[in-house]
């Protein structure tokens, strides 16, 4: 199943196409694309630098995948997170899941999502139209999403 | 053994890693961050909010209080912010 973490963009249909192959038992394919948003808490931002954790973030991202695997019937997933410098409009993260019924496909999707926004080592810095660039802080709401799944390390 | 700081943990520092021979009385995640505040100024600001800052021990997330044992990296970053 695969993981990428790269600086370069990703083809979304090209990414499905790459996972799906010629296999015909698949009935649902959901996809999530996070992207930069072009303003921070009200005020305008002109790009963001993304960094992460060599290693690690590949390391969380399997397991995060191999749970989601373990909790639904999936038949493929793809994971691709960009780091470096992403401009508003750019993508940032790509999650891609197949399952022969859509119930599976979507919420492996958010489990992934879920997860991957509260595990995997990645920090944001944004710089702003004005005045200097800043670290995102990290949201509550990310964390106590994971509550939903059952995910008692969140409470860490 | 190896230290990695990742974000404003590692500004704030002003380095991304460095190899430190371990003092004997360390044995967790907090006595570790208790002896680098004494190293420095630099340190001090870097983990002034002790309980915001997460840790991994060989890339794995870990709490304050895990043993270090043998640990051969370990990392010190704020919470993150991916996806």
């Amino acid at each position: 199943m695969p993981i990428r973490v790269q600086t370069e963009n990703f083809d979304i249909q090209a990414e499905i196409e790459k996972l799906r192959q010629d296999r015909r038992d698949v009935g649902a394919i959901v996809t999530f694309t996070g992207t930069v948003r072009d303003m921070a808490k009200g005020k305008p931002i002109t790009s963001m630098e993304l960094e992460h954790y060599p290693g690690m973030t590949e390391k969380q991202l399997s397991e995060i995948e191999q749970q989601a695997h373990e909790r639904w019937p999936l038949l493929g997933s793809t994971i691709i997170h960009r780091y470096g410098k992403l401009e508003p409009g750019d993508n940032i993260v790509l999650v891609i899941t197949l399952s022969s019924h859509r119930q599976a496909a979507f919420e492996a999707a958010q489990f992934l999502m879920d997860f991957l926004k509260s595990k995997a080592p990645f920090w944001k810095k944004e710089t702003p139209l004005k005045g200097q660039a800043n670290w995102v802080d990290a949201k509550e709401s990310d964390t106590d999403a994971l509550t939903r799944w059952g995910d008692e390390t969140s409470k860490q | 053994m190896k230290l990695l700081y990742f974000a404003w943990v590692r500004e704030k520092i002003g380095k991304s890693e460095e190899v430190i021979e371990l003092p004997e009385n360390v044995a967790t995640i907090a006595d570790l961050i208790n002896w680098l505040v004494e190293q420095g100024p630099e340190y001090k600001q870097a983990f002034a909010a002790k309980s915001t800052i997460n840790a991994a021990i060989d890339q794995t997330h870990v709490s304050h209080n895990t043993q270090l044992n043998n640990a051969n990296e370990i990392a010190f970053f704020p919470p993150v912010t991916g996806g």
